[in-house]
């Protein structure tokens, strides 16, 4: 497997005058509970993880949980306290402002959840700012602006200025300036908590349909569960600093680490988020007709399921079966879980 | 008992008052004293007392110390006067290369600083002003006076009237359209027709040298501040003072440290512009939103880039307040600095109010008036001004304006010079129009004064004798009436009762220093004038504000109003009032009032329109009437806001009052214009403009406190 593009080993982020100081007494072993009596709050709590190149990474967990903060520091817009980040193997850390400032022009981009975008400039200029920061002729800069509009679909609004757009095309300015540069990594801070549940919802499967396109490699943040369980490859559970669990939606939803991500697991639709493969059995014995793929999501193929009375066989890609899986599993996982829990 | 415990602070100020009256009325008036007017406390006199302290003698008339406190402070003023003459006369002399003499020559280091720094503005000004209207001094910086004698034409001719005029149009269409440039026409026209061309264009000089000085100054200070919590800490008081301090009081020791003339002007107004700037760019920029902030490093902006890129476009909206302060104190000062000599439209301002030409001073202060709200409005537009792309223009469209401006030039040089055959015998007009050969509406005005006088004379005095004697001169009294101590307790009391222990010592100690100054006397008179003012703005702007709040446009028509009458130079106030009431305290009453209005109908409309409109449809479902919801609802959510304009109102009023001693008060101001003719008088100004700020900021300190207090208890921020 190809170097990840990013990797965190025991990043930790500490508010606090003597915050460092405290860091290094405590030998790794941080508490969040002490620290706060001495003045200092623990906003990344030994972080460990990587993103491997086009892949979209979800930190999930709700609001001071501090996924935003974990965001800010691979980004380094804060500093962490204490770790290695390593961005496609450069030690984030060590760069010096200039180099790390060249990183920012070409490799992020990042869209923010309040969108940031500034007032004084139109459309067009707020998408071509990153670009002409960069030194691009404002020529260019303008031309590939306006490639960025129709990308996210604001042709004819080129002129107008944030204050004159809705929630939703105001993100969508965002999402094209943060795309500007053609970053390979893209940090998504909330993007979409500020807007409308339908806008939301859109959104979401515009952007599925960019990074179809785009293949970039993504960091996104939100306290939606069901968002992080639409969008991601693999989903991080935060909880006070602290990842909790960190596993593909349908590990999360099968096996919940701690109690924390049970609860949040409890009431999400199995059949929506769990594959044949997550429910299948290994015994390939008294099969009857119907073959399913091991990537079918439960929810469309369960109706075919529920009519067979014998176990279905259950075929990788190359139509090989693999394993089996009976009605009834089909049943109990989408009924049984949830009603065991209430 | 119970009620004590039910209303625990209103017992508390009840106590209070109790403790104040008891000492007014134990603590008797001493035989021995009396008012000191005039001059007859810088002679000397058998019955004062003294002391001497760092070598300096204070002489005072001494009192009970529960009556009058013994001027601790007095040798302050004259400490301060020795040693600027000892900085500007003796410490650390450096050899300067003499041009004139070709030899070295020993000067202190401060004195070199300030004839350099002189030197300086006055060529920007000459600069500035020679373009507009001719001259030699420019020609003579860059060579010599021999030169020039040799070269009898090598003199730089000024733009004809027409030019700047249209020139200025022009410029207003390209910034904003139609309606401005109209404006700026129709002023231009008015200021030459009415012959106040010379002194405009010397006034605008003046203002296009220290306005944008002061705006770069400010800006760099406000960012500097931003970037580092030091520097903010170390301005911070410097710049709370400077913001309460009057004007006139900073002019005396510009006077030693630059002398006289339009440098000395230039130089403290942007002593006074700066300020306001500072704070407001600082505010801007905490604005900024986090995340915006974060977007310009992650679009990978440099700090430098990050400051001019996105912080201070995205703060744009308090920078422009504080371009427009900046421009609004530089016309104010623009009248002030003639008393240091300034040149312009202030000087023939302040020598037609000495000789009462009422009519005169009404068309310079128009003229000013005008031209101060062009270049606000100019100011504006072209901060908001927007680029086009996507034009695809021709050389002619781009360049529209150069070629309009050329072709400007040109009819108007061709026209003065058919002027110089059109106007043989007499003065070119189509050049410039001299001063008194214009239109001059003076005559008429000062017609009408008289005829008013005329007319309501018995009306006028009658009133005028009413506020004074039965006003006026028994709340003077009462204000004179209470000893020192009594006065020291209500106040230090009523800080600790609003803002705790903190807000009394504070409160405290700016008290204690002007009770210790020489002037508490006269600071108690300036504290009664003020607080009539007050008082009187308050009432007629919370109901003005009030009546206007009930429907948008007024509202909005008022807001505008308040908008244009604050860019009038605070001078001009004085115009009308004298107009009216003659040299009278009522006069300047009057002013004050007028000008303390305006921030107190601002806060109350603004404080009303902060009311969330949830609010009030909750309020109207409840079943209140429009006067129950403004009575319950709006005033009690809108007090903190108000409270607000009511410092802002104190700040003016106290502006005015001290401006006013120009018709002749007995306060502080009195002493401040006369350390302006004081050889010795720095450090007198000085110490009154601080007493002056200081009576201010012991109440912006118990405002401020009691609004906090009161928005955290009503969770509104």
């Amino acid at each position: 497997m190809s170097e990840p593009v990013i990797k965190c080993e025991n990043v930790y982020k500490i508010f606090g005058a003597n915050a460092q100081k405290m860091l290094k007494d405590s030998n790794g072993n941080v508490d969040a509970k002490t620290f706060q009596e001495n003045g200092c709050i623990v906003g990344v709590n030994n972080a460990s993880f990587e993103v491997s190149k086009g892949e979209m990474l979800v930190v999930m967990g709700l609001s001071g949980s501090g996924k935003s903060t974990l965001l800010r520091c691979i980004s380094r817009l804060t500093d962490a306290t204490g770790g290695k980040i390593f961005i496609e193997g450069q030690d984030l850390l060590q760069l010096n402002n200039k180099d790390l400032i060249d990183l920012r022009r070409n490799k992020m981009g990042m869209v923010f959840q309040s969108f940031a975008l500034l007032p004084h400039k139109t459309v067009v200029e707020n998408i071509a700012f990153p670009l002409q920061i960069k030194g691009v002729k404002t020529e260019d800069s303008i031309s590939k602006a306006m490639d960025m509009v129709k990308l996210v679909g604001l042709d004819g609004r080129e002129n107008y200025f944030p204050r004159e757009l809705s929630g939703g095309q105001q993100q969508r300015v965002g999402i094209a300036r943060s795309l500007a540069v053609e970053p390979d990594i893209w940090f998504l801070d909330e993007p979409f908590s500020a807007l409308d549940p339908l806008i939301r919802k859109e959104m979401q499967d515009e952007f599925l349909r960019l990074q179809e396109k785009l293949q970039k490699t993504i960091m996104f943040i939100t306290h939606d569960f069901d968002e992080a369980l639409k969008l991601a490859d693999r989903i991080a559970i935060m909880k006070d600093g602290i990842i909790e669990q960190l596993d593909t939606p349908a590990n999360i939803v099968l096996n919940p680490a701690t109690e924390y991500v049970r609860k949040f697991t409890e009431e999400v639709p199995r059949e929506k988020v769990l594959l044949i493969e997550d429910v299948m059995e290994a015994s390939k014995d008294n099969l009857g007709d119907l073959k399913v793929s091991k990537d079918e999501i439960i929810e469309n193929v369960a109706e075919k399921i529920l009519t067979q009375e014998k176990p279905v066989a259950v075929v990788d890609n190359d139509n090989k079966i693999i394993g089996s899986i009976n009605p009834t599993k089909i049943i109990n996982t989408v009924f049984g879980g949830r009603k065991n829990n209430n | 008992m119970e009620l004590l415990k039910k209303y625990p602070k209103t017992f508390q100020w009840l106590f209070l008052l109790i403790v104040f009256f008891a000492l007014c009325f134990a603590i008797d008036v001493p035989e021995t004293y009396k008012f000191i007017r005039g001059q007859a406390e810088f002679v000397k006199d058998p019955n004062q007392s003294s002391y001497v302290f760092l070598g300096k003698e204070v002489r005072y008339y001494a009192f009970d110390v529960f009556w009058r406190l013994p001027p601790l402070l007095g040798w302050l003023p004259i400490w301060i006067n020795d040693s600027l003459f000892f900085l500007m006369n003796d410490w650390m002399p450096i050899e300067v290369w003499n041009e004139d003499t070709q030899e070295f020559k020993s000067r202190p280091i401060v004195l070199q600083i300030s004839r350099n720094l002189t030197a300086f503005m006055t060529f920007l000004i000459e600069l500035i002003r020679e373009i507009l209207l001719g001259g030699l001094e420019t020609i003579v910086a860059f060579t010599s006076w021999d030169w020039i004698d040799k070269n009898p034409w090598a003199e730089l001719p000024g733009l004809p009237w027409t030019i700047v005029a249209a020139g200025a149009a022009l410029l207003s269409y390209k910034l904003s359209g139609k309606g401005l440039a109209i404006f700026a026409g129709l002023t231009m026209v008015y200021i030459s027709i009415f012959g106040q061309w010379k002194p405009s264009m010397q006034t605008l000089s003046f203002i296009l040298v220290a306005a944008p000085l002061s705006f770069i100054f400010g800006l760099g200070l406000g960012i500097a501040a931003f970037k580092s919590k030091r520097v903010e800490k170390a301005l911070y008081p410097i710049l709370l003072v400077m913001q309460t301090m009057p004007q006139y009081a900073v002019l005396v020791p510009a006077l030693v440290l630059f002398g006289v003339g339009d440098h000395a002007a230039v130089i403290i107004t942007m002593v006074v512009a700066i300020p306001p700037m500072i704070l407001l760019t600082l505010l801007g920029l905490r604005a900024v939103p986090s995340e915006v902030i974060e977007a310009g490093r992650m679009s990978g902006c440099n700090n430098f880039q990050l400051m001019f890129k996105v912080l201070i476009p995205t703060a744009r909206r308090d920078i422009l307040i504080g371009v427009n302060q900046v421009i609004m104190v530089c016309f104010s000062m623009a009248v002030i600095s003639a008393f240091i000599g300034a040149k312009g439209l202030g000087f023939n301002l302040l020598l037609a109010l000495n000789q009462l030409n009422i009519g005169l001073a009404l068309e310079a202060g128009l003229c000013i008036s005008l031209i101060a709200i062009l270049l606000d409005k100019m100011s504006l537009a072209w901060a908001n001004k927007q680029t086009d792309y996507f034009g695809n223009l021709t050389f002619y469209q781009r360049n529209k304006n150069l070629l309009f401006f050329g072709a400007i030039f040109v009819i108007g040089i061709v026209l003065a010079y058919i002027g110089t055959y059109l106007f043989k015998d007499t003065f070119n007009y189509l050049f410039e129009i001299p001063h008194n050969k214009g239109i001059s509406t003076a005559d008429f005005w000062n017609k009408g004064v008289d005829w008013i006088f005329d007319t309501f004379f018995i009306y006028i005095k009658a009133f005028n004798t009413w506020l004074i004697q039965d006003v006026l001169q028994p709340m003077r009294a009462l204000y004179l009436r209470m000893p020192a101590i009594a006065t020291i307790v209500l106040v230090v009391g009523a800080g600790y009762l609003i803002g705790g222990i903190r807000s009394a010592l504070v409160v405290c100690a700016l008290t204690l220093f002007i009770a210790f100054s020489p002037w508490w006397d006269r600071a108690l008179v300036t504290a009664y004038m003020a607080t009539f003012g007050v008082i009187v703005s308050c009432i007629i702007g919370f109901t003005v504000g009030t009546l206007c709040f009930q429907n948008k446009h007024s509202a909005n028509f008022m807001l505008g109003v308040c908008d244009i009458f604050q860019t009038f130079p605070s001078f001009v106030y004085l115009i009308p009032v004298m107009m009216l009431f003659g040299i009278t305290d009522t006069s300047v009453l009057i002013a004050v009032i007028v000008y303390a209005t305006i921030p107190a109908t601002r806060y109350t409309i603004e404080g009303l329109r902060s009311v969330p409109a949830g609010l009030h449809d909750a309020a109207t479902m409840s079943g209140v009437n429009k006067f129950q919801r403004l009575t319950k609802i709006e005033f009690p959510l809108a007090f903190p806001h108000m409270m607000l304009g009511i410092n802002q109102t104190i700040v003016f009023a106290l502006f005015m009052v001290i401006i006013g001693a120009f018709i002749g008060t007995e306060d502080l101001g009195q002493y401040i214009l006369k350390a302006l003719s004081d050889k010795k008088g720095a450090g007198i100004g000085l110490t009154l403009g601080i007493c002056v700020a200081f009576i201010a900021l012991i109440f912006d300190n118990l405002i401020r406190a009691y609004v906090q207090k009161r928005k955290k208890h009503l969770g509104i921020d």
